[in-house]
């Protein structure tokens, strides 16, 4: 379903980028002179697990088209296990949210590495594109938030 | 039955086991029972009620007498089990301070669902071999029983009581029950249709928190609904987007706590079927992470505090089922 | 007498509807009723009552008061009242129709709230008379006469017609802008309708009811019984009860910062709460006993103290069916009468 209302839809996504992975690769990223699009907007969380479902709710709420989660790699999290339980979480979440019927594409976890600079580039990359061929957040959004 | 529980109430008071009794209370009608406190024979035998229409979980409200002195009795159907034991599990109650006789189950019907038959004026209700003879200032009506059976009961997962100090009545099995078939009838239908069932369901909402307070998987001291300083606890449904987040959240914090004991839904005063948001955690649950029952035992951890490593990704939410 | 024949109502519906708003109660797929705007094909439900009360009307859940433009250091203030348009709700039962002037007590005193009396001056209430009441009634208690309700004009119906009856200036001058819809009819069969209906409520479970026990006078003793413990027991604290009763008004003025500004609403706020009137020293009810006496101490004690012994409760039933645990204000009157 398209909802595409103007052709310069610029979407907003919200990018939860944990601490000592995925923060980092962005910054790789950046420091190897990567671009990635200028409507993502990161949010530095000391873990993955960190981010409560309140976050990625109020994110939509306060205007984000898209919300994705970055952490380490399963296994290579900074606090052991932290990664692991927001696997469980996230998919549990993402899956009410789909029930709820939220576009798919507006959600997404990804694991990038401090060493992964360019996936950090290719990952928000993708992600952008999909979201802005959704359109913009009509499902779950605050109408008295709406840009006007 | 019922003779049997206050017989059994007024003698453990007599020869002080407990010091109180959990029941129910007769109501004006026959059918607005009322969860109760006894504490003497006296009052067992004018106003203790177990019928029909005794479909409130006590459970959670043993949070609070197990904290007072004294023994306390309480008479706890098969679900409500389950909600008692997923308490204990979290420290909420005092195991030692409940004694708990454990009664048969439903059906238990729901006075809602006569009166939306149009039946009106009622006075009182009986049941004869399975047909509802409801005396109104109307005259006499019947309808069969089963069509009154509250949305609690109607996919009964279980008759078997997980805890108890004694029985009365026979045990019963955990039931094959068909309590996930209208999660998948929704998981079937297209993202839009999803969106537009559940906008107009949850637009009912009048943010009256009846859901969240029964819940007996919900004992936060300090709910973050109830919190001015969370930014959420508006009493408000200023815009759809609260509604949401506030059943999104309400059901999430549950999920894998939640006992499947259908009080958000008996509660709801404008019928929102909201243990269907419960249920797709626990089918989502039981899918993705192997079979769970919460509050079933006292050992098994609780999925969203354990892991594996090699959990699915995230992603198979999106791969399954229909866009 | 004006009436319109039944099988003509739906045609006067949609003419009232072809010039201004107008509301009325419809089924809704789960069996209960609630207050909808008519549009073509809407059907006027039978049940006696609506799940939420007709108060929305004039006093709904959640309102914008004001909003605040922020530039920078600049705080822009903007009025966001609107002249409300003209509008009819037709079906409010007597219960709802008495609900209004006890709600006028509160919002048109001084100082006078004038977004309420905006919706209220441009609101046509055209109330329903009962004829087959619940269990759950007990209007009567209260001195309303579910035959005869209040409102800018009552109707009521022998089976073939409707009739209307005009109360208020308001009600003239809606009847005369639709007058060529009415015709002249004789009421003499609605007068013996009437006297049956009033016989039905007499023999309703909840009739003899007796209020003799409340009222202002009666304060300190009602308020320090022992009856509010064990009343109180079974309550879960949630606002369902304040929600739906016509008569509740109490609301909470609150700020929601929006990306550019902020918009400060009411809404309904439920004494049933732990952050209702909270203040500084936090809230001044502090446990479930003194949250839940207060509803009913409000409705039997201090409202009727403060405007001349009329009682905040119109009967209508609502909390009789729909409270979780079953506690309502006939348990409690009941409970507390006892004591006398």
């Amino acid at each position: 379903m398209q909802v595409n209302d103007s052709k310069n839809f610029e979407p907003v996504i919200a990018a939860f980028c944990c601490n000592w992975c995925s923060y980092a690769g962005a910054d790789l990223s950046g420091t190897n002179r990567l671009s990635y699009p200028t409507n993502v907007k990161i949010i530095r969380v000391p873990c993955s697990c960190r981010v409560n479902p309140m976050f990625i709710l109020r994110a939509f709420q306060r205007g984000a088209d898209g919300v994705i989660i970055c952490g380490c790699h399963p296994g290579d999290c900074h606090y052991t296990s932290g990664n692991y339980f927001t696997r469980r979480r996230i998919t549990l979440l993402y899956s009410m949210l789909d029930f709820l019927g939220i576009e798919r594409n507006r959600t997404r976890l990804e694991w990038v590495s401090a060493a992964e600079g360019a996936k950090f580039a290719s990952v928000m990359e993708q992600f952008t594109e999909d979201v802005r061929k959704l359109g913009p957040n009509r499902r779950l959004e605050d109408l008295r938030c709406r840009k006007k | 039955m019922q003779e049997k529980m206050k017989q059994r109430a007024k003698e453990l008071l007599a020869d002080g086991t407990v010091n109180r009794v959990m029941g129910w209370k007769k109501g004006e009608f026959g059918y607005d029972t009322t969860p109760a406190v006894f504490r003497s024979a006296e009052e067992i035998d004018k106003y203790f009620v177990c019928d029909d229409f005794t479909n409130s979980n006590l459970s959670k409200l043993l949070v609070k007498e197990s904290k007072k002195d004294g023994v306390i009795l309480a008479f706890l159907k098969p679900c409500d089990t389950y909600s008692f034991n997923q308490l204990l599990k979290e420290h909420r109650i005092d195991r030692e301070k409940v004694y708990i006789i454990g009664i048969p189950g439903g059906p238990k019907l729901d006075a809602e669902i006569i009166k939306s038959k149009g039946i009106t004026g009622i006075t009182g209700v009986k049941n004869v071999n399975y047909t509802l003879v409801i005396d109104t200032i109307y005259g006499e009506e019947k309808m069969p029983f089963y069509e009154a059976v509250s949305v609690k009961c109607k996919s009964c997962k279980s008759k078997k009581h997980v805890i108890y100090d004694e029985l009365i009545g026979d045990d019963g099995d955990i039931l094959e029950s068909d309590r996930f078939d209208e999660v998948e009838k929704l998981e079937n239908m297209t993202s839009r249709e999803r969106f537009d069932f559940w906008q107009r369901e949850l637009s009912k909402c009048i943010r009256c928190n009846a859901c969240k307070n029964v819940c007996p998987a919900c004992t936060c001291e300090k709910c973050v609904f109830d919190n001015p300083k969370s930014g959420i606890e508006n009493k408000a449904v200023s815009d759809s987007f609260e509604e949401k987040l506030f059943h999104i959240i309400r059901a999430f914090h549950v999920a894998g706590r939640c006992t499947d004991c259908g009080e958000c839904s008996r509660v709801c005063p404008q019928n929102i079927p909201l243990h269907l948001l419960n249920r797709k955690f626990i089918k989502d649950i039981n899918s993705l992470y192997g079979e769970y029952q919460a509050g079933a035992d006292l050992d098994t951890k609780n999925p969203l505090t354990d892991y594996s490593t090699d959990d699915c990704e995230p992603s198979i939410v999106h791969e399954r089922g229909v866009e | 007498m004006l009436k319109i024949s039944l099988d003509r109502l739906d045609d006067f519906f949609a003419r009232v509807a072809s010039e201004q708003s107008l509301y009325m109660p419809v089924d809704r797929e789960d069996g209960q009723a609630e207050f909808r705007k008519w549009t073509e094909g809407s059907k006027l439900s039978q049940r006696l009552n609506t799940v939420r009360s007709a108060k929305d009307f004039f006093f709904p859940q959640t309102e914008n008061l004001v909003d605040f433009k922020i530039q920078g250091k600049n705080i822009e203030v903007l009025d966001t009242r609107e002249e409300c348009e003209d509008f009819a709700v037709f079906g409010v039962r007597a219960c709802d129709a008495r609900s209004f002037s006890i709600l006028d007590k509160v919002f048109l005193c001084e100082p006078v709230d004038s977004y309420y009396k905006n919706r209220r001056e441009h609101g046509v209430i055209i109330s329903l008379s009962c004829t087959r009441p619940a269990e759950t009634c007990f209007c009567t208690v209260f001195g309303i006469d579910p035959v005869e309700p209040e409102g800018d004009i009552s109707c009521s119906t022998d089976g073939k017609s409707m009739f209307f009856k005009v109360n208020t200036p308001k009600g003239e001058e809606f009847v005369k802008k639709f007058a060529d819809v009415f015709e002249d009819g004789d009421p003499a069969q609605l007068e013996k309708m009437k006297e049956f209906s009033r016989n039905v409520f007499k023999k309703l479970p909840l009739a003899n009811l007796s209020t003799d026990s409340f009222g202002g006078d009666k304060m300190m003793k009602l308020f320090n019984s022992p009856k509010w413990a064990e009343l109180s027991e079974a309550c879960i604290g949630c606002g369902t009860c304040t929600f739906i009763c016509p008569t509740c008004q109490c609301y909470d003025i609150r700020d929601f910062k929006t990306n550019d500004g902020v918009k400060r609403f009411r809404c309904w706020d439920s004494c049933m709460y732990s952050e209702f009137t909270k203040m500084a020293h936090g809230n001044p009810r502090v446990s479930q006993l003194e949250r839940f006496r207060q509803r009913f101490m409000h409705k039997l004690v201090y409202f009727p103290s403060n405007n001349d012994g009329e009682f905040g409760c119109v009967g209508c039933g609502r909390c009789l069916t729909k409270c979780p645990s079953s506690i309502n204000i006939v348990k409690v009157m009941k409970a507390l009468e006892v004591e006398e």
